[in-house]
């Protein structure tokens, strides 16, 4: 049974027609990911997702819920959790209040608390320096903050924007270390991603975006064999 | 490297250059001139002295900073006196070139306070040429004499600094408050010393002091911080004793320290900017105004201060969270401009031939009735201190709280980035309207005692200007930060209130500080722990 389910959505930012009729399906403790150039409208899919956004058309699905008209902080309660693209981490909160933050809609005292020793697991250097400020780490270590803080919220559903931007190749390999282990621990992914390659190899099915439209879906390894994706987006003959 | 920390007899000039252009501008600007019947020391020294005196100072000083280039060795003794004293002695021909030519040709016509008072001034009253020597030699000698201030030991030199700055602020303020002519010289000599010798005893045994008390067990280190709450508190409620002026400036101050603890949950904790805070300011005013003064007749609540004073809080809050509905959307410069607007809306609509015949237009309200308890009337400053202060005290107590609640923390989290704290589950829309409604209701609170202690308003009073000062408040004492409002208060609504005197020269100072601020301490002069981090870099770690 599918966890998410997206169906022919039509999304506009104003008069600009950004999402052109997009299904996708994600199904529980799958990692998904959603390739595709610079304005294709991969962000765009996760904001319509997490409620940032409203579809004018189309209908989302939360195990069978509809959830696109929900506003998006009640999207959060129902187990969607979003690290954003560009990181976007409360620069002027420390480390550990991002991460209270991720947990804003929950009661549970002692799951938030458990939760918070797992991240500082995943992200051993996020403990180190809990008490920094969020907007003096480096690139990567905001985007581990990010994480953790989306993971915070207990998501049934994570959906993750470009977590390699900007990183270096090092960094780049944990953060997809980080993924895969998130994600065999029981959390659904949709994956948003730029660098193909990696997000392809890791991912178990993939949507390939155009123009906001989806032309080319698959499993990860399909997507990797096929010549077309090959030559768009990952620079090889 | 190397080249970008040599050091060049030109700096000391061009420094002394900038020093001598300021004092000219400060002389033909006539703040010189205007303040010289003010004594800082009775028959000695007047206020325009120490203004030329204050240029001599911070750019000697200056000078002799930068005889040591950056990451250069250490400056030898002699060039850093070198220079301390170039720049004194640059002042002084810049002001020299002035009198000689003031001399030649007849500069009041472009002007009007180049006059032979300040030309006496400036040379001493021994005329030209034994006084242009004069000053040049007085130069030399000030810069000298703050050149050794720069070389004297770190302790030592912040003593005789806060004890130099101590004698003309204590002094104007003593002058303002109680109608004085400047202290006394032995005065003014004891003011110095003891300043300096507080300040540097301070230094020396504020730490040991401190770590002593931090090991006393926690039981006695409450009754300390209660014992130090006690006197402080005691000190606050001792202040009207000063008398009816000074109470009066200490009203007006606490009014703004009332807005501006709402303007800072706003803008400091939601990062709303809100430059239209006046139209709750003038509803609470307005409201408080129609419910108690005889003069509205068509209102069927004729009633006390105590009980309108709710009904013009809720009509300000109502008023808030009316005005943040359009807004929700809204961010940054776009929020600024609404909101401005919405200041200008309430004012006009006050002002209007539509409701003059409801609240008098331009004619304003008259004839409010001052509050009254049990008989007791708080018909003079000093018991209005009281009211204001009880008002402040409230409002600071449900900053505090508010600031370390849940609420306060969607706030912080809505002011850093207002998607992703959607993202993270909070409404914007609830608590972007609370916030409104919250900045609105203390406004609203000083409005209605901004309009019994005035017993009269009018539409005027309401003006943008307001507004901005509320801002430049919470700004000058630091975003976000509550003790910060109070200081803000102080400086910038209390102090320039004192100097009155200097009218047409208030808003060219208030200018200056706010541009010197912004450039030396954009965090503000009490700033918040993290603020104060995010802009100076010393420790990564929030202080907590």
């Amino acid at each position: 049974m599918a966890l998410l389910e997206a169906n022919d959505i039509h999304t506009f930012y104003g008069a600009i027609h950004a999402l052109k009729g997009i299904t996708v399906t994600v199904d529980k403790g799958e990692i998904v990911t959603l390739i595709g150039a610079n304005g294709a409208g991969k962000t765009t899919i996760l904001n319509t997702i997490s409620g940032i956004l409203h579809p004018r058309q189309g209908t989302i699905t939360l195990d069978g819920e509809p959830i696109h008209e929900l506003p998006a902080h009640s999207i959060v309660t129902r187990g969607v959790s979003q690290s954003p693209e560009g990181r976007r981490v409360f620069g002027r909160l420390s480390v550990a209040e991002n991460l209270e933050m991720g947990a804003f809609t929950r009661k549970d005292k002692e799951g938030i608390k458990r939760d918070l020793e797992h991240v500082y697991e995943l992200f051993p250097r996020l403990k180190e320096r809990r008490k920094q400020l969020a907007g003096t780490l480096s690139g990567g270590e905001q985007q581990m903050l990010a994480m953790g803080r989306a993971l915070m919220a207990s998501p049934r559903l994570l959906l993750l924007d470009e977590p390699s931007m900007g990183l270096a190749p090092i960094l780049v390999d944990l953060i997809f270390d980080t993924i895969k282990e998130i994600n065999a621990e029981g959390v659904t992914v949709l994956l948003v991603e730029q660098n193909a390659l990696m997000a392809l190899s890791i991912a178990h099915r993939a949507y390939v975006l155009e123009t906001g439209s989806i032309v080319l879906s698959g499993t990860g390894q399909e997507l990797l064999d096929d010549p077309e994706v090959m030559k768009a987006y990952l620079g090889m003959d | 490297m190397k080249s970008a920390s040599k050091f060049s007899w030109m700096t000391p000039v061009t420094t002394g250059l900038i020093g001598g252009v300021v004092a000219l501008f400060l002389s033909l600007v006539g703040i010189v001139e205007a303040s010289l019947g003010r004594y800082v020391i009775t028959g000695i020294l007047s206020m325009g002295q120490v203004f030329l005196l204050a240029v001599y100072a911070i750019f000697a000083v200056q000078a002799a900073q930068k005889a040591t280039p950056e990451h250069g060795e250490k400056a030898p003794v002699y060039r850093t006196l070198a220079c301390a004293a170039i720049a004194g002695l640059m002042i002084s021909i810049v002001l020299a070139l002035l009198v000689v030519v003031g001399e030649q040709i007849d500069l009041r016509g472009v002007f009007i306070h180049a006059t032979p008072v300040l030309y006496d001034l400036l040379t001493f009253g021994l005329g030209v040429p034994q006084g242009i020597f004069v000053l040049l030699g007085f130069g030399l000698l000030m810069g000298i004499l703050f050149g050794v201030l720069v070389l004297l030991p770190k302790a030592l030199r912040k003593s005789i600094g806060v004890g130099l700055i101590a004698v003309p602020v204590l002094s104007v303020t003593y002058s303002a408050l109680f109608a004085g002519r400047g202290l006394q010289l032995p005065v003014a000599i004891a003011v110095f010393v003891i300043s300096a010798v507080a300040i540097f005893l301070w230094d020396r045994f504020e730490k040991p002091i401190r770590t002593r008390s931090q090991a006393l067990p926690s039981g006695q280190q409450r009754t300390m911080r209660l014992g130090v709450w006690v006197l402080a508190g005691l000190f606050v409620l001792a202040l009207p004793l000063l008398g009816s002026y000074p109470s009066e400036v200490l009203v007006i101050t606490g009014i703004f320290v009332l807005m501006g603890l709402g303007l800072n949950i706003v803008v400091g904790y939601a990062g709303l900017l809100d430059l239209g805070y006046v139209a709750f300011f003038a509803i609470g005013a307005y409201v408080m105004a129609i419910f108690t003064s005889p003069e509205i007749t068509w209102f069927p609540i004729h009633t006390s201060f105590w009980v309108a004073l709710p009904f013009a809080v809720l009509t300000a809050m109502l008023a808030g969270a009316i005005l943040g509905i359009p807004v929700l959307n809204m961010r940054g410069d776009y929020l600024a401009i609404v909101t401005l607007g919405f200041g200008e809306i309430i004012r006009l609509v006050a002002l209007s031939d539509w409701l003059k015949p409801l609240i008098g237009g331009s004619n304003g309200i008259t004839q409010i009735p001052k509050p009254t308890t049990f008989g007791l009337a708080f018909d003079n400053p000093q018991k209005l201190y009281y009211i204001v202060v009880i008002g402040c005290v409230i409002a600071a107590f449900i900053a505090t709280r508010l600031k370390y609640s849940r609420l306060g923390r969607n706030w912080m989290a809505i002011r850093e980035d207002e998607d992703v704290a959607q993202a993270m589950g909070i409404d914007l829309v609830r608590n972007k309207l609370l916030a409104f409604a919250t900045g609105a209701a203390l406004s609203g609170l000083a409005g209605a005692i901004f309009a019994s202690k005035l017993t009269s308003i009018y539409p005027h009073s309401f003006n943008l200007l307001v507004s901005i000062n509320v801002l430049a408040v919470i700004i000058v004492g630091g975003l976000g930060s509550i003790p910060g409002v109070i200081i803000g208060a102080v400086a910038l609504v209390g102090l320039p209130e004192l100097l009155r005197e200097f009218a047409e020269y208030r808003l060219l100072v208030y200018g200056a500080v706010l541009v010197f601020m912004m450039l030396r301490r954009p965090e503000g002069l009490l700033p918040e722990a993290r603020r104060k981090l995010e802009l100076h870099e010393m420790s990564p770690d929030v202080a907590e």
